[in-house]
């Protein structure tokens, strides 16, 4: 019952991964008794399971997942939101409003119009039918202020960190309010302009060397540099 | 054509200095269009080939897209520009015929169980041909699809082998194809052994077919230890950049 790979090495579709008594996790299939990979990506092996972390992905959604959307259509009782995936969401007007929704009375693009974008959880969403999302839980609904970068979804638990520790430190050095979309859309919110785009380029920095290690460290670094050149230039 | 040349002089090496059983130059690269959610170019001998892969995204239109699984499009593309007399840019039914033919080769590597209704479109530009652009287009667009993240079963490689002057060769170029009695194209999927496309044009023996058959194999074999390096060279980059910046 032999693996086939290193830890961390890179695989790419169809290489023979494992061979026997193994499960596939991410990323991988069994066929015939033996775990092929299904993605490019870095392999590892947690116990019997064998996992390929994807470098290259896409968003597929999932039920309680939090997202962000971008309102593309209003229509006669909801609104359609395109969440970065291969479906296009729903949002109901019921849902939004907290109470029976009346078209005499509410006129939808009020609320919500074409363009708009709004943090959302995905409450509904099988093979059959199109993903609902949701906004009646705090921290959800319409973003007002603040600035959007989007990042490949298969990177976003790299900028979450072990146990959120990138994304607190980042916070914590930038002063910003950072909301992540499981769909690879963050939304950073900070007294001014200039700590966004600090937070921004360090999430940017992040996705562009996400597989390395001791990368917190390097990011903490990173931001340390950065609020020194710009606390210089004010001097 | 009025003189037939000859096609293997009496060395036994072909019109393009190839040995029967050997390959053209082939070289492959991933991801060089940004707009695209994955790409890859091939060039194979003188062939020179594009493919570029969009989704899963919604299928338009809409009446077109499956319940139960993604529906995969190819398209089959010569530029008017790729042979030696211009090519009318609409498509004709050769191309439409490979589109076909290359979407059914590619479609049992890829899941398309796991996305319903969806789509996914690989765009097949064919720069410059030169015989065999159906096998380096499979080659390329397998590739494409790989970095779009789509996930699926294996790499599909293909190349052809066929019969010229009672010689069975491997991996035609135009000339070859031409004049030559044979052609068969293969597609594989080189971990799982499984043929996704065999096609024969003119006559062979029951032998000759066999030999051809595993001589072709045997060139996708080749090409797939490349494309697998082109798909890993990409993303190997990103890595020694760093490590150089580190230091």
């Amino acid at each position: 019952m032999p693996t086939y790979f290193e830890k961390k090495q890179l695989v790419t579709p169809g290489e023979l991964l494992a061979e026997g008594d193994y499960l596939a996790g991410n990323n991988t299939y069994v066929e015939e008794n033996k775990v092929y990979a299904s993605r490019i990506g870095l392999a590892d092996c947690d116990n019997k399971r064998v996992n390929v972390v994807a470098l290259r992905s896409f968003y597929f959604p999932k039920v309680g997942d939090v997202v962000i959307g971008t309102v593309l259509e209003v229509g006669f009782s909801g609104w359609t939101v395109d969440i970065e995936a291969p479906y296009t969401a729903l949002l109901r007007a019921s849902d939004v409003l907290s109470r029976p929704f009346k078209p005499q009375n509410d006129e939808l693009s009020q609320v919500l119009n074409g363009g708009d974008l709004i943090v959302a959880k995905i409450a509904s969403y099988d093979r059959a039918h199109d993903p609902q999302l949701t906004v009646g839980e705090p921290g959800l609904g319409k973003i007002t202020r603040g600035q959007i970068i989007k990042v490949t979804p298969s990177k976003v638990p790299r900028v979450i960190g072990r146990k959120g520790s990138m994304i607190s430190m980042i916070k914590q050095e930038t002063g910003c309010q950072i909301i992540l979309g499981v769909n690879g859309v963050i939304l950073v919110t900070g007294k001014n302009p200039r700590d966004e785009d600090l937070a921004m380029a360090a999430i940017q920095k992040i996705e562009e060397e996400s597989h390395t290690s001791g990368l917190t460290d390097r990011i903490t670094q990173f931001l340390k540099d950065e609020k020194e050149k710009t606390g210089g230039k004010q001097e | 054509m009025k003189e037939k040349p000859e096609l293997i002089n009496k060395k036994g090496l072909r019109l393009d200095g190839r040995k029967p059983d050997e390959l053209r130059p082939v070289k492959l690269e991933v991801g060089i269009l940004s707009n695209a959610d994955g790409s890859a170019y091939i060039e194979h001998g003188k062939n020179k080939i594009l493919a570029a892969a969009f989704g899963p995204r919604e299928m338009h239109p809409k009446h077109l897209s499956l319940p139960d699984r993604m529906v995969l499009r190819c398209r089959y593309h010569m530029a008017p520009f790729s042979v030696g007399e211009r090519k009318s840019p609409a498509p004709s039914r050769r191309e439409i015929e490979l589109s076909k033919v290359i979407r059914d080769s590619l479609e049992p590597s890829v899941f398309v169980e796991y996305y319903p209704r969806t789509g996914v479109d690989v765009f097949i530009e064919v720069l410059q041909a030169d015989g065999g652009t159906r096998c380096a287009s499979i080659t390329a667009a397998s590739l494409a699809l790989a970095d779009a993240g789509i996930p699926m079963r294996d790499l599909v490689v293909a190349c052809a082998a066929g019969k010229v002057e009672d010689t069975v060769v491997l991996d035609l170029f135009d000339t070859e194809d031409k004049v030559g009695c044979a052609d068969v194209p293969v597609a594989l999927m080189p971990n799982l052994n499984v043929v996704t496309l065999l096609q024969m044009d003119g006559i062979l023996t029951p032998k000759e077919f066999e030999k051809a058959v595993d001589m072709a194999i045997g060139g996708c074999r080749d090409i797939y230890a490349l494309q697998k390096e082109a798909l890993k060279t990409k993303y190997m980059l990103i890595k020694e950049e760093e490590e150089v910046e580190e230091e």
